[in-house]
């Protein structure tokens, strides 16, 4: 029954889609953090970069993000990231792309997780000598975090699935195997299946793994 | 009237002093030219009824307010205005708040040991020995390992109160540091703050316990519409307050 899956790298395609998840997720938490910062911070001219960078990046689609990357960084300006294998740099551009756009949505839930943290903390932070960074790091940040765990949860399963836009500039994830199989195979149905399981298999555990860890850190108050 | 021992009263020892100081939040005008002199080792009452200012006074010697006008100067210094400067003034000046503001997600020796690593550049066994002897000095040295909420109100205000003394400061400030505890745990906060001022600590504290104020006061400001309206000894303002607002504010707390 599954012989038509011979000669195909079944486990090779989700292990970049993994890979594709995995840079783009330590990307944008890195990106997404600073944009969260600059958006609550004193200084105006990183604030409004801050709000200037979420609404625009939230508001194109990702697929024009990632063909941008390709067609607009790549072939018309020459960046290649250090790369100069056609499959690597492929892959770097669609984790580049990636990240710029979950950045906005993993700012957008850390903004709402900074509100959470009582404004007198912050205010007792700057009492005793902290800097702004400072009472960010230590004391904002990780309470948002742990307030927002649930929603970076979903980010990060929108993420793994948004890994298949990659397919637009020809990374070899799933979904690009998963068309190819389509293109030559009769199984439609069963192949359509395969791939949806193999996504339930990436993103089920994230959740459930999160949602405990959501649980586990939540800061009693 | 005696001066207590240990206590500095020469005009020339100002610690906190602010000139004409005025502060507007939008159209409301909510300190008008205050002048206020505290010298080292005094404990200074602010006392007045609510929006009248006294958490702006406060907020504005550590700079956690910007002020529109005047001048305040700390142990001689103008207040600086931003930056690394501003940061080593603001743990020069303790401050307590109403509702304690302990970092939640940090145990109780980690709240005293937090300004002393990262402010005042200690390694962390000094400081965490100086946050327990603190948290002896306060009471709830068992309570070190616990996280706040845990605790309840007045152990938390007596760790925030330990925690801002473990910066050393010149001074400290404490706004309604009793307003949220519930009757039984008054006391226990008010012994660590008459305890602090026995031992000379520079102290500013609004507040509308009489009895500190009787006890504790060397001078008690009271204060009405973003003004001074009065200056005088706990003993004088309570006994014979000169103004109408004063005696009319201290009618209305004295019989409720
Ligand atoms: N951040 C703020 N923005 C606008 N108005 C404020 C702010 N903080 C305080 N006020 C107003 O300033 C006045 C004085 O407030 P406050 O200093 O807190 O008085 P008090 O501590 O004596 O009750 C009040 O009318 C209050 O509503
Ligand atoms: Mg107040």
């Amino acid at each position: 029954m599954f012989d038509f899956l011979d000669g195909y790298d079944l486990l090779g395609a989700f292990w970049l889609t993994v890979q594709l998840t995995f840079w783009s997720a330590l990307g944008s938490l890195v990106w997404g953090t600073l944009l969260a910062a600059m958006r609550v911070g004193p200084v105006p001219l990183m604030r409004a970069f801050g709000t200037a960078y979420v609404t625009i990046v939230r508001n194109i689609p990702l697929t024009v993000i990632i063909v941008f990357t390709s067609l607009g960084l790549f072939q018309t300006l020459g960046v290649s990231l250090g790369a100069d294998r056609f499959t690597t740099i492929n892959f770097r551009l669609a984790v580049l792309g990636l990240t710029a756009y979950t950045s906005a949505f993993v700012c957008e839930a850390l903004r709402s997780g900074i509100n959470t943290v009582p404004l007198g903390q912050v205010e007792a932070a700057r009492a005793i000598g902290l800097s702004f960074p400072q009472t960010l790091r230590i004391v904002v940040l990780p309470q948002a975090f742990r307030s927002v765990v649930g929603p970076l949860a979903n980010v990060l399963i929108a993420l793994t699935k948004n890994t298949t836009v990659a397919a637009a500039i020809g990374v070899a994830e799933a979904a690009l195997l998963m068309r190819e199989m389509i293109e030559n195979e009769a199984q439609l149905i069963l192949i359509s299946a395969i791939f949806a399981f193999g996504f339930i298999c990436l993103t089920l555990p994230t959740g459930l793994l999160l949602g405990r860890l959501a649980r586990k850190v939540a800061v009693k108050r | 009237m005696p001066v207590p021992e240990g206590r500095v009263t020469d005009e020339g020892d100002a610690l906190v002093v602010l000139r004409r100081v005025d502060k507007h939040f939008g159209s409301l005008h909510v300190l008008q030219a205050v002048d206020l002199t505290i010298r080292r080792g005094e404990v200074v009452v602010v006392i007045g009824p609510s929006g009248s200012g006294k958490s702006t006074l406060c907020r504005a010697i550590n700079r956690l307010e910007t002020i529109d006008g005047g001048e305040i100067r700390i142990d001689g210094r103008p207040l600086p205005a931003e930056g690394k400067e501003l940061a080593g003034l603001r743990a020069d000046v303790g401050m307590v708040f109403q509702s304690f503001n302990l970092f939640a997600h940090k145990t109780v020796l980690e709240n005293v040991t937090l300004g002393q690593v990262k402010v005042r550049k200690k390694d962390r066994r000094t400081a965490e020995e100086r946050a327990r002897a603190l948290l002896d000095r306060v009471g709830v040295a068992a309570q070190a390992d616990k996280y706040p909420a845990q605790l309840s109100g007045g152990q938390q205000q007596r760790v925030a109160i330990a925690r801002a003394l473990a910066m050393d400061p010149k001074v400290m400030l404490f706004d309604e540091p009793t307003s949220a505890l519930d009757p039984e745990m008054i006391n226990e906060v008010l012994e660590v703050m008459q305890q602090l001022a026995r031992e000379g600590m520079t102290m500013v504290v609004v507040t509308h316990e009489m009895g500190f104020a009787r006890s504790a006061a060397d001078r008690v400001v009271f204060m009405a519409d973003g003004r001074i309206v009065e200056e005088t000894t706990p003993e004088e303002f309570f006994g014979n307050p000169r103004s109408a607002r004063a005696r009319d504010f201290l009618s209305k707390i004295l019989h409720h």
